[in-house]
Order: structure tokens, then sequence, then C-alpha cells
């Protein structure tokens, strides 16, 4: 009997739930919109000045002649990989491919991007990284902001960027930050927490500043892992600008995104294929940086 | 002059630090407190003074807190009360920068897993503790490659640290640390990680150095011998708490309590005690005074099958036997130096006993034990055997 009520109580307490939405989606839309317009002060410089910078880079990678960046490209392909001929045969190939597909100022659009966003995505990340590492409140305040920002679909951060930055690749590169700065953060972290406890107190035994334990210990130390973040960052900002097209970054993205729209496997097939080379050089490259400096 | 004054000096880990002391002033056990604090005692109120030039070993076994007392010192672990007083400055109380100070002029560290820097070289390993001081170049590349010449490591100054073997490793950590010519060393079971072999290699190395250098240093180690091959004095710890502390005789002779005494019983007693310990005062004849007549009544009176001859300043000259003396009696020499023998079997005064047992085994008269040419003392067998049997019952006699 008693048990039975209680019953009757949840479900129809359940059931009232559904009632009366709350409204988060609103608020979310409220905030946004307040924000474009009481920062319009910040976004609009940056929508309009950086933009224009970001276009004029592009077009200077594209005045460069196609023969000079595949040459420079092998070469450091070559040297980065130890002298070995894998790597630099593989961006011949794929470079000249991509120049015959009538792909290069595309390519160097999407390039542009990419450099863009992980530079920024970096130079922010190591030093929230390295705070992170240094206070455990500062730990525990980041990392779910972290999560939240890996898990949340990176379609949705188009949206506010939109918003805030209109079309074009200035919301590109927005977008791509927020999507790709948490690996470079995390990893920051983890490497600096993983240096052993020995070493830090060899440093501190023998009279370092916090900076000085900072700079010639603990990053010299994380360096392998934070640049195993740099690479997952490059790596992700990548696949970012490629869903940045939907929002007007053009590039190598927007050829695939106009492609599906006119249902033309063939074309969609041949600028994917320009991002897997671009990728691959891209991530061997990175990775070999991390190498090298080991 | 102490250089080091440790006093009242505790560590608590964990919370509730004051209720813990509370309760372990009043008699408690460290276990017993850990269960109605959940702290941890690290140190538990230690006292002692260290005099410069002083190898000051602590010792204890895993757990006892040497480590945690060892960081206390330069200030690695906060104290939970109680002083460490430096050259007269108390490091327990000094701010931020002033304890910078102490780290990199007065103090270094050696560590138990060497606690190299794997991505520099063994010279800039070395250079460390002078480039955070803010040394230039090239005088601190000057003076880690003097204190690498120190150790035995000058041309290996471009290699990396894993490329060098545990005992060459352990080397560069003591010349980092010897680099920025501290007062005080603190060394944490710096040998502790090394192969038996090496490790003595090191231990002799260590004392070797200090006699050129004549540093304080503060050895920690959970090893007996070991902290009686190098120490000076010894301290002893259990739960915390240092329960003895004294020069290796001390601790081996008179152990403080049970404790001491268990720790002490499995020591090899023969590597430790040495000629010293177990010789005795010599019967002797001065060969610029006495004749034969002398000698034999000497060698008469106590009932000795020989003696032996030193000059007026001690120094040893030989020896006579009890049938060649009575022979040149009869035949009315005058002058010892007919009958002198001089295949004698002579030790140093820190001559181990084990050696002497070597010796003493095919000799047919006591061993003399010497020092600058000059007779310190004799051993007889029995005293060896005793000595090996039981450390007790050692012949103390000063020559
Ligand atoms: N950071 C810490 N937090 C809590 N307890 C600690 C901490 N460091 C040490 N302890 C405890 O303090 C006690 C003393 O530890 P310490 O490391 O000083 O011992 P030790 O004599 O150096 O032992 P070992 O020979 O194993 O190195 C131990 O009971 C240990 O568990
Ligand atoms: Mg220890």
């Amino acid at each position: 009997m008693m048990l039975n009520l209680f019953h009757l109580t949840v479900l129809s307490f359940i059931s009232s739930l559904k009632e009366e939405t709350l409204p988060v989606a609103e608020f979310v839309n409220k905030s946004v919109k307040w924000i474009t317009e009481k920062f319009s002060w910040f976004f609009d410089p940056i929508k309009n000045d950086f933009g224009d910078k970001l276009e004029d880079f592009a077009d200077m990678l594209a005045e460069i002649p196609p023969s000079i960046v595949i040459v420079l490209v092998v070469l450091i392909a070559f040297f980065i990989t130890g002298k070995k001929f894998g790597l630099a045969t593989f961006s011949l190939v794929g470079l000249l491919f991509i120049y015959n597909q009538q792909l290069w100022e595309e390519l160097m659009l999407t390039f542009t991007l990419v450099l863009v966003a992980s530079l920024i995505s970096v130079i922010v990340g190591i030093p929230v990284g390295i705070l992170m590492s240094k206070s455990n409140l500062a730990e525990n305040i980041i990392k779910p902001i972290l999560d939240f920002m890996q898990t949340m679909p990176a379609f949705v951060y188009l949206i506010p960027a939109v918003a805030f930055f209109g079309i074009g690749m200035v919301p590109g590169v927005f977008a791509s930050f927020i999507f790709a700065t948490p690996p470079v953060v995390r990893f920051t972290n983890l490497g600096i927490r993983q240096v052993s406890k020995e070493l830090v107190e060899a440093s501190d035994a023998f009279g370092t500043t916090g900076s000085q334990k900072l700079f010639k210990v603990e990053l010299p130390m994380a360096k392998t892992t934070i640049m195993a973040g740099v690479n997952q960052t490059v790596m992700l900002s990548l696949s970012m600008v490629v869903i940045a097209s939907m929002i007007g970054a053009p590039g190598l993205g927007r050829e695939v995104l106009s492609a599906l729209q006119r249902a033309n496997a063939g074309t969609g097939f041949v600028a994917g294929l320009g991002i897997v080379i671009l990728a691959i050089i891209i991530d061997r490259i990175t990775q070999n940086l991390n190498k090298e400096s080991a | 002059m102490p250089v080091i004054k440790v006093n009242n000096l505790s560590k608590i880990f964990g919370k509730k630090t004051k209720e813990a002391q509370k309760l372990l002033d009043e008699g408690l056990k460290k276990e017993e407190i850990l269960e109605k604090t959940g702290c941890t005692v690290g140190v538990n109120r230690a006292s002692f003074e260290v005099e410069e030039g002083e190898v000051f070993v602590i010792m204890g076994l895993s757990g006892s807190g040497k480590s945690t007392l060892v960081r206390l010192l330069n200030r690695l672990i906060e104290p939970t009360e109680g002083d460490v007083e430096i050259d007269n400055e108390n490091l327990a109380k000094m701010n931020k920068d002033d304890l910078r100070k102490v780290r990199r002029e007065k103090m270094s560290m050696v560590f138990q897993k060497f606690a190299l820097f794997p991505f520099k070289t063994v010279l800039e390993n070395t250079e460390f503790g002078l480039e955070v001081q803010g040394i230039n170049k090239e005088e601190r590349s000057k003076k880690a490659k003097e204190a690498l010449e120190l150790v035995g490591l000058g041309s290996f100054i471009e290699q990396y640290p894993s490329q060098l073997s545990g005992g060459m490793q352990q080397r560069v950590g003591l010349a980092r640390a010897l680099a920025n010519d501290p007062e005080v060393l603190l060394m944490d079971e710096a040998f502790s990680a090394l192969d038996p072999l090496i490790r003595k290699d090191m231990q002799d190395e260590l004392l070797d150095l200090q006699e050129k250098m004549q540093k304080t240093i503060i050895f920690i180690t959970h090893d007996l011998d070991e902290a009686l091959r190098i120490g000076d004095r010894i301290a002893l710890m259990k739960d915390g708490s240092i329960v003895q502390i004294g020069s290796p005789e001390e601790i081996l002779i008179n152990p403080a309590n049970d404790y001491v005494e268990k720790f002490v019983e499995d020591v090899d007693r023969s590597k430790v005690l040495t000629a010293e310990n177990i010789m005795k005062r010599p019967e002797t004849v001065d060969i610029d005074k006495h004749g034969p007549r002398v000698a034999l009544e000497r060698i008469r009176e106590q009932g000795l099958s020989s003696i032996y001859v030193v000059d007026r300043s001690r120094n040893l000259k030989g020896y006579v036997t009890a049938d060649d003396v009575s022979d040149a009696k009869k035949q009315e020499k005058k002058d010892l130096k007919e009958i002198l023998r001089t295949d004698m079997p002579t030790v140093e005064k820190d001559t181990s006993i084990q050696e002497i047992f070597d010796i003493i085994h095919d000799a047919s008269v006591p061993v003399a034990v010497v020092e600058d040419g000059k007779l310190r003392g004799i051993i007889v067998r029995g005293a060896v055997i005793a000595a090996l049997a039981n450390g007790n019952e050692v012949n103390g006699d000063d020559a």
C-alpha cells in the first residue's frame, strides 16, 4: 500500500517534469546575443583586421611558386626524419598530386588556417597547462572545462563562432581553437606532473627559484610529452578546419563540402585525399620534431 | 665548533599534527598515533650537533625517518616543530630568499637514485648548482671540471648520464654537489643503489676525498657496515627518534638498548675491529741501554719466549728469542745487536682483524703494531681469536 503510493508520487513527479522545459537553450541564445552585442568592440576588429591578415598571409603563401614550396617541404621531410627518403618521397608525390588537381590555392588556405589555429592553441595551451600543473585548485577547475570542450560535438561551436565573427576564416580559427586546445593543455600538465620527485628535489636542493625550476628542469623533462600534445592539437585543428568550411572557411574542406552538396563523389574524393596528404605530412613532421629533441 | 645544530626537530605527516605531537610526547607509539590520529611520525624530537669536518652518519631501518630527517636539514620538508641551525642561522624560520641562499651556497645534496638530469651532459649536470647561482659560463665550467677531475670523471664531460654506469653516475652526483664548494654535504643513501663492490670503492673514494676536502658530511644509510666504515659518529634512529649517538666503537661495544644491540648483532665484527682494538702493551728492551742480561731477566719474569727490541724513541728494531739471549749471556756478549732478528710480522693500527688473523697464523712471535716505525703494541693469537668469536671480550689495553 505504502509502496504503491510512493510509486505513484514518483511517477506523477516525473511526468510533471516534462510540462515545463528548463530554458537552457533560451539562456544560451540570450547569452550569445548579449555577448555579441556587448563585446562587438572586441569581436569586430578581430573579425575584420585579423581576417584580412589571414587572407593576406594565405595569398602570400599562394604566391610563392609551388616548386619552391615543394622543394622546401621535401627537404624538411628528408632532414627531419634523419635523412631517410620515405617521408620525402611521399611529400613530393603528394604535393605534386595536389598541384596537378588544381587544389594548390586551397591547400595554402587550409595550411594557413591550421598553422594559425594551432599556433594560438599552443601559445594559450602551454601556459594554461603549466598553471594546472602547479595548482591542484586550477587543475580541478580546468579539467572539467577541457572535458566539456572536447566532448561537445564540434559543430556546436560553429554557431556562436558565426555570431561573434561572422563567416570566413576567423570563426574557423575560433572553433578550431576551442576544439583543439585541450590536448596540449592536458599533456603539458601531465608532463610536468610526471617529472620525478627526485629531480624536483634535486632542483630545489640546489636553490632554484620557481621559474628556474620550470625552465631548467620541468619543461625540458616534460618536452616529449608536451610535443605529443602539440601533435594532437595540430591534428585536431586540421580536422576542425574541414568542419569549419560549413561556416565559410575556405580551403580543401570547402571543396569537400561543395562536392557533397552536388553529390560529386569524384571531386569529393580528390579534395579529401588532399586533406589526407596534408595531414600525414604535418603529422610525421611534428612527430619527428619530437623524436629529434628527445 | 658545530656547523649544524638540530634542536627538538619534529616532522609529523598528516592533518592533526598538534594532537599527534602531544600523544607522542605522552609516550604513545608510532603505530598507535597512526591509528588514533591518522598521522605518520616522520621524525620525533631529534637533537644533535655536527662538528665541522665531521662525517656524521644517520642510520636506521627502512621507515625509521632518515630521509625525512635529512630533508628537514635543508627544508625540502617543512618541520612541524623545532630548529635547524647552520652557522648559527635558524633555517627552520628563515624566509624563502635566505633559504635559497643557504641551499645555493652552504649545502648540497647527493641522492640515492642519483637524480641527474637526463637531458644534460655530465658537465652541464655538474654545472647545475653554479648555473642556478647565475655564475658565468666560463667560470662554472672551470669549477665543474675541477669537481669532475676530483671524482675521476675528467674525460667523460660530454657524455650523457644514460651512457654511464651506476657508479659513474653517482660520481657525477657527487661532483655536482661538490662543484658549489658547499660547507655541508647531505647524502641520502647515496651508495645504496650501487652493487656491493662498487659501493665499497665509492666509500673508499669518499673517505679519500674527505681527507682532502674536510667537508661536513651528513650521510644516511641503512647499512651498519657502511656506517662503521665511514662514520666519525653514528646516530641510530628508530620510529623517528634518535636512540643513540656515538663513535662506531661506542655503538658496537656499548649498545644503548636492545634495539641497537639487535641492529649491531649481525655485523661481522672482524670487519670493524682493528689492530688497535685488540693490541696490548708490549714488553720491550732498549737496544741502546740493555744487554742480554736484562733481556733474559724480563723474558723469565713474564714467561715469554721472545721480546721486542726498540730504541730510545720506541722505534722498532727487531726481537730476540729466549734461547738466543741465554746463549749470548753464556758467551758473555754485551750487545743485543748480534742476536737481533728482524723477521717479525708487523701491522698498522687500523689493520682489520681478518687480515691479522691470516698473518698471525704463521707467526712464531706476537704481531707488532707499528705507527710510523714506532712500536705501539703487540697482538697475541688468543686476542684475535677471542675478538673473532665474541667482540665483547676484546682487550682494550692501550700501548
Ligand atoms: N610525504 C609523506 N607523507 C606521509 N608520510 C610520509 C611521507 N614521507 C615519509 N613518510 C613516512 O615517514 C616515515 C619515515 O619515512 P622516511 O622516508 O624518512 O624513512 P627512511 O628511514 O628514509 O626509510 P628508507 O630506508 O625506506 O628510505 C615512514 O613511516 C613514512 O611512511
Ligand atoms: Mg629513505
